[in-house]
């Protein structure tokens, strides 16, 4: 008895998060684009609910921003790693409101060096993560920001 | 519907190619307010941009609201040779999209 009110318990909870999650994602076109990590508000969920999992930080991770930016509305950042078989990079900052940035597909032939430009609300850890060969690579760097880019 | 807001800059050395792109676009992160009648300003972004050459996918980024203003992107890919051209798709969140094309220098 109680295994089968524990199993309807469980029919509940995976059909109320079915729902959720085409409440949020109206459009199948959008498939590619993870609804979920990107209006996810800790760094944890985001790069969870993109990657599956949590990286290790490598060496081979190179991140580069500037230690201090003047406007957190224009920060740019590259990311280069020297790892085989990557498949994305993405990029998180902690203390954004929603801390996934972008993610960056890959695909064999072009080189893992990405440059962009991003937005901070304020000073925080941006980390750029590395997915290669199926295991999750990351490099951190704080950055400073005077004035913010969010809001306004 | 917007057109034409991809602006490339590809140059072939080499048996590389190197391309710097930026579209022009506010990247409204649905954050701000607007200053006269207090409300918020609906979020309209750029979510997907994808980059093709000879049919075959080069680079795509899915991007957030923390991307800036005119989102700028530097990548490089091996192949490609002057003249050839590139096709850009990009999708906003509002479901707008297109495609652009941009030769290589």
């Amino acid at each position: 008895m109680s295994m089968n009110r524990r199993s309807v318990v469980k029919a509940i909870a995976t059909g109320g998060a079915l729902i959720g999650a085409s409440v949020l994602m109206p459009r199948i076109a959008m498939a590619a684009w993870t609804t979920k990590a990107f209006e996810a508000e800790d760094q944890a969920t985001a790069m969870n609910e993109l990657l599956g999992g949590t990286p290790e930080e490598s060496a081979e991770v190179t991140l580069k921003a500037p230690d201090i930016a003047e406007n957190g509305a224009v920060v740019p950042v590259t990311v280069r790693s020297s790892l085989a078989d990557i498949e994305s990079m993405s990029i998180f900052v902690k203390d954004n409101p929603t801390p996934l940035v972008a993610e960056f597909m890959i695909p064999a032939g072009t080189k893992a060096d990405v440059s962009t430009r991003l937005r901070m609300g304020k000073t925080s850890q941006v980390t750029a993560v590395v997915k290669a060969g199926g295991k999750l690579y990351s490099a951190s760097k704080e950055v400073k920001v005077t004035i913010g880019g969010c809001g306004g | 519907m917007a057109k034409g807001i991809v602006k490339v800059k590809a140059k072939a050395s080499g048996d590389k190619t190197k391309v710097k792109l930026m579209a022009k676009h506010i990247m409204e992160t649905g954050q701000r307010k607007d200053k006269k009648s207090g409300e918020l300003i609906p979020a309209k972004f750029l979510q997907e941009l994808k980059v093709m050459h000879a049919g075959k996918e080069v680079f795509a980024a899915n991007m957030g609201t923390a991307i800036s203003k005119n989102p700028y992107f530097a990548f490089t890919f091996a192949g490609g040779a002057k003249g050839d051209e590139l096709t850009m798709t990009w999708v906003e969140n509002s479901g707008a999209t297109a495609t652009e094309t941009a030769k290589i220098k």
